[in-house]
């Protein structure tokens, strides 16, 4: 068998297997229940020491969501300060400048979100202080903070009834300590080994064969590579992210790394289902999300592995596949596949320029983010499909004549509205931006900022405003879009697409906990069956699907039937 | 104001964890584990440096294999790809004269011969591979400026080919650079 497909066989098998035991093992991290890892516990007591904070003390919804918010602006505050100011910190042996204040504006948001759009290139326009204390910080920290929210909304489901949802700042510090720092150090001795940089000398210079010189940006990239896999943040170290040899160098590292992307949000729906002890509804949910997924790379990756047909036309031999935008040792399969791993979850690194992929993988990666809930980023992704679930109960509800609840509580219209608002602003927010800028773009044609014309060119606008409100980050990276229009605008999008669901969903889960419990009886719903899972995905294939089809119509499927 | 200081406390406790915890001790496996003392690794001929195995370079000459097209010229300080649409009519055009240049240099090819990824730029402009067709497509070419039998060039190729990860996932894969170097070294 074709070893490319063997590979993507691997990393789908890999995932599958893997997330189970690792989902177990989030959960009793979150419950305190004794794990492995229990000699963490001196250093968060440390921690907890130091801060101030009093693990055993409970906040209520409103509580948590003060701290987390706090917090937040907080990072914002601090990466602000120091992008500014790069160019007179220490550890930049390039001598890099300082980030312009409305990129920096970008790039602070981008990373507090957990997103990681980029526009700057990783090599010129961090130094390696930035790098470690504004990057590879935010990428812990804010993957953290989402895992956070989601322990809350699980504590809050958990109990029959309860007024608090567990301290903001124990999930926050356990999820570096107990989860992710354990996993990114593994992943990061793997990648080490295999020859990604870890270093803080500067450029290398080097005279090639035929006698030009070279010049070769390193660093300290294998601290960042892992911790920016596995907190589905997205922000590669170096410009093109891992289509860059050095920082995915080898056929390995590229299962490990992909691997890395969608291995937590898995093992989530599985902890959601240890924590509640409602295995079979994690396994309903999982079960729809493994099977949305696959069905995307079922279909990317016969896409890229076909070629481009304009380029089998010019009769030249193609049997590698679309090679636009690829590499050698990672191939077209590899490459569709992470190009579905990276949008399912908020991921957005890349491992191939997806501006250059064929239109219809361009147009599932497009509808991975704007479904935005198929694993979903670390935390928040699982939250955006509790958003749905909570409408499918609704609505399926009001469809049979039985009473909405969910876990053992009653929906209501306060939760409704919630809901509601949460999933709508998400289309409100790609296609407005996506209107206003594709007007500017047709007034004023020799603006620049398009790389592709016609269709290709909607879309390359369509996809930049759906990453940034899905907080995925990867781009049809040909948008000209380090200019102050698309940084701030963007910027908006990717924090209105970031605290606007958080808030409203731990809302949700708060005003749910707080309601009195009514045990299950014949009336009530069931929400573990395949036929709720079923309702549930018609739900999210209508309301998010659906809002978009008009604008990917004119985008990708244009481009696709212009063949 | 008691969250503002937990903010700023908890972010230069984690500042301080992750710095000690996780940074050095990645540096200090890359310093014993890592094949360059985790800097790029290098390449050498005769004791001289002659680049980056893992970073891609332009070759020109004629008793050289080539590289993949780059859209930033193997610029190892700036990677970047084309990011040209499949559709797009200028970018088609560009891969046609690719293919002209590709078949006046090799005149013995036929236009069903040329691969693909010989036309194409990389994502990164730094791919440091070729397929071992890319490979053999240009093997008259560099046998004859070389003056050497296409069979000894092919040897060479066959082993400097890296087959997939434990012979079953990825790709086929031959990195120029390294290929080149033997070549050179193998006519010392």
């Amino acid at each position: 068998m074709n070893t490319e497909i063997l590979g993507v066989i691997l990393q789908w098998v890999a995932l599958v297997v893997l997330c189970y035991p690792l989902g177990r093992y989030i959960a009793k991290v979150y419950k305190g229940e004794r794990t492995w890892l229990d000699f963490m516990a001196p250093v968060e007591k440390w921690i907890y020491k130091l801060c101030g904070i009093h693990p055993e003390q409970e906040m209520n919804w409103k509580q948590f969501l003060k701290a987390l918010l706090m917090v937040n602006l907080f990072w914002f505050v601090w990466g602000m300060v120091l992008l500014v100011c790069q160019g007179w910190l220490p550890l930049n042996p390039d001598g890099n400048a300082g980030q312009s204040p409305d990129l920096a504006f970008n790039t602070c948001i981008s990373f507090m979100v957990n997103c990681n759009l980029q526009h700057y290139s990783g090599e010129s326009g961090l130094s390696y202080f930035t790098q470690l204390f504004v990057i590879m910080l935010f990428q812990f920290v804010t993957a953290a903070c989402g895992m956070a929210a989601l322990a809350g909304i699980m504590k809050g489901l958990a109990a029959k009834t309860t007024k608090t949802i567990g301290n903001f700042w124990v999930f926050l510090t356990k999820s570096v300590t107990r989860i992710l720092m354990p996993l990114s150090l593994l992943v990061g001795i793997l990648l080490v080994i295999n020859g990604t940089p870890m270093s803080f000398d500067g450029k290398q210079t080097i005279e090639t064969l035929e006698g030009s010189e070279q010049v070769i940006s390193q660093g300290p990239t294998a601290a960042i590579v892992p911790i920016k896999q596995l907190g589905t943040n997205g922000g590669g170290y170096f410009g093109t992210n891992s289509s860059h040899p050095l920082e995915n160098p080898n056929a390995f590292t590229n299962i490990l790394e992909c691997w890395s992307i969608l291995i937590i949000p898995m093992a989530m729906a599985w902890a959601f289902g240890f924590y509640i002890r409602r295995k079979k509804l994690a396994g309903c949910i999982f079960g729809v999300m493994l099977i949305a997924f696959t069905i995307g790379v079922c279909i990317s990756v016969p896409q890229e592995m076909g070629g481009n047909p304009n380029i089998d036309k010019m009769g030249i031999a193609q049997d590698l596949g679309s090679m636009e935008g690829k590499e050698i040792r990672i191939g077209s399969a590899a490459s569709a596949m992470w190009g579905m791993v990276t949008t399912v979850t908020s991921n957005g690194s890349v491992n191939s320029m997806h501006d250059s992929q064929t239109p219809l993988s361009g147009m599932l990666q497009m509808l991975n983010m704007q479904i935005n809930c198929w694993f979903g980023g670390v935390g928040v992704g699982w939250m955006n499909y509790f958003a749905f679930l909570i409408i499918a109960v609704f609505i399926s509800g009001l469809m049979v004549g039985r009473t909405p609840e969910f876990l053992g509580k009653k929906v209501e219209a306060r939760e409704m509205k919630i809901a509601t608002m949460v999933v709508l602003m998400h289309p409100f927010l790609i296609l407005v931006g996506t209107g206003i800028s594709s007007a500017i773009a047709a007034i004023n044609p020799e603006i620049g900022w398009l790389n592709n014309p016609s269709f290709h060119g909607l879309s390359e606008m369509l996809y930049e405003y759906t990453s940034s409100a899905a907080n995925n980050g990867s781009g049809f990276e040909g948008l000209a879009d380090n200019t102050p229009f698309w940084n701030i605008s963007t910027g908006i999008a990717l924090i209105m697409g970031r605290y606007f669901p958080i808030v409203g969903q731990v809302a949700i889960a708060g005003l749910l906990a707080s309601k009195k419990y009514v045990p299950e009886s014949a009336g009530t719903l069931k929400t573990d069956t395949a036929t709720f899972s079923l309702m549930t995905f018609a739900v999210i294939i209508i309301v998010a699907a659906l809002s978009f089809f008009p604008a990917l119509a004119l985008g990708p499927i244009a481009d696709y039937l212009s063949f | 104001m008691k969250n503002l200081w937990i903010s700023l406390k908890i972010t230069l406790a984690m500042c301080v964890l992750l710095t000690v915890g996780y940074v050095l001790v990645l540096r200090l496996t890359a310093a014993v584990a890592s094949p360059n003392d985790g800097e790029a690794a290098l390449v050498e001929l005769d004791g001289k440096i002659v680049g980056a195995a893992n970073v891609g370079q332009i070759f020109t000459d004629s008793i050289y294999f080539w590289s993949r097209p780059s859209a930033v010229d193997y610029n190892g300080g700036g990677s970047g790809g084309s990011n040209k649409a499949v559709t797009n009519p200028e970018y088609l055009a560009e891969v046609e004269e690719r293919i002209d240049a590709f078949l006046a240099a090799h005149p013995y090819l036929s236009r069903e011969d040329v691969p693909s990824e010989m036309v194409t730029a990389s994502g990164s402009g730094l791919d440091p591979d070729i397929s071992p067709r890319g490979a053999e497509v240009q093997i008259p070419r560099v046998a004859k400026a070389r003056g050497m039998s296409e069979d000894e060039v092919r040897r060479i190729i066959d082993e400097v080919t890296q087959k997939p990860w434990l012979g079953l996932f990825g790709t086929y894969k031959v990195n120029v650079l390294k290929l080149n170097v033997a070549l050179d070294a193998a006519q010392k």
